[in-house]
């Protein structure tokens, strides 16, 4: 199967910036489907994006971020070609990771 | 769910303001209060803090402090979301020393949206995309060596994110 995981980590003068996107229906709990029946709520809980053994970023979501959540950040110590392993888990505790190489 | 289900009655009794010693007992709740007081210094997720309903509780729950306006946060939000679901907020700071950046919805079922850690090294500056059940003040929190600090921005909603 496909990662749910896409990644772009381009390296802009000192800082690497990271651009996320995840597919995942992030449902809140409080949606019901057309029977009229509640969907159970079924999110990511949290994103670690690591660089060399340190953890450069954290995100911890609730269900108000968006379905398929997108998120964007940078950090600096970075260097073309250095691997980023981003990895996410959900209310339900399944997981998916990927590892990107920076640009 | 997994097992961050506690029961609701135990958490409640929780946050009326017992002590954590009195927490011994609680059996499930105890795990939520360890994951509350840990939410600053380590990497646990801030369960109790996103079960909370109004921005207050919910800023209480993952920092413990108030909050003061600065004018050296940048929130980056639409005047108008058409749609509710899929709003674009970003916010910068050029506050020193950043540990956390967090965003708020206050008219959510659930204030607390989304919670970012920044550790040393990394810019303190993110971009989301965020479901608003309708219009609502946006507040983007930063933590700055030690202090929190806020910037707040209401957002039209014309087409609400809860659906149903």
């Amino acid at each position: 199967m496909a990662s749910s995981i896409r990644v772009r980590a381009i390296l802009n003068g000192d800082i690497t910036e990271v651009q996320t996107l995840i597919q995942h229906p992030m449902d809140t709990g409080l949606v019901k489907d057309a029977k009229g029946e509640i969907i159970p709520a079924h999110y990511i809980q949290q994103i670690t994006f690591t660089h060399k053994d340190k953890t450069v970023f954290l995100a911890d979501w609730g269900t108000a971020v968006s379905k398929d959540p997108y998120v964007k950040f940078g950090f600096k110590g970075a260097a073309k070609g250095d691997e980023l392993k981003v990895s996410w888990v959900d209310n339900k505790g399944a997981t998916d990771s990927l590892t990107a190489t920076i640009q | 769910m997994t097992a961050s289900s506690g029961p609701l009655a135990n958490r409640r009794v929780f946050l009326k303001g017992a002590g954590l010693v009195a927490l011994i007992g609680l059996g499930n709740a105890v795990l939520h209060a360890a994951s509350v007081y840990a939410a600053t210094n380590d990497n646990k997720y801030p369960d109790d803090a996103f079960k909370q309903k109004n921005a207050g509780d919910a800023i209480k729950a993952l920092y413990g402090r108030d909050h003061e306006a600065s004018d050296k946060i940048k929130l980056d939000a639409p005047e108008i979301a058409e749609n509710g679901g899929v709003v674009p907020i970003a916010v910068t700071t050029t506050l020193p020393n950043v540990t956390s950046i967090s965003f708020i919805v206050a008219e959510n079922p659930n204030a607390l949206a989304a919670s970012y850690k920044i550790p040393e090294g990394t810019v303190p500056a993110v971009a989301n995309r965020l479901k608003m059940a309708k219009t609502s003040s946006v507040i983007a929190l930063v933590e700055s060596g030690g202090k929190l600090y806020s910037a707040t921005k209401e957002v039209k909603v014309t087409v609400g994110g809860c659906g149903g």
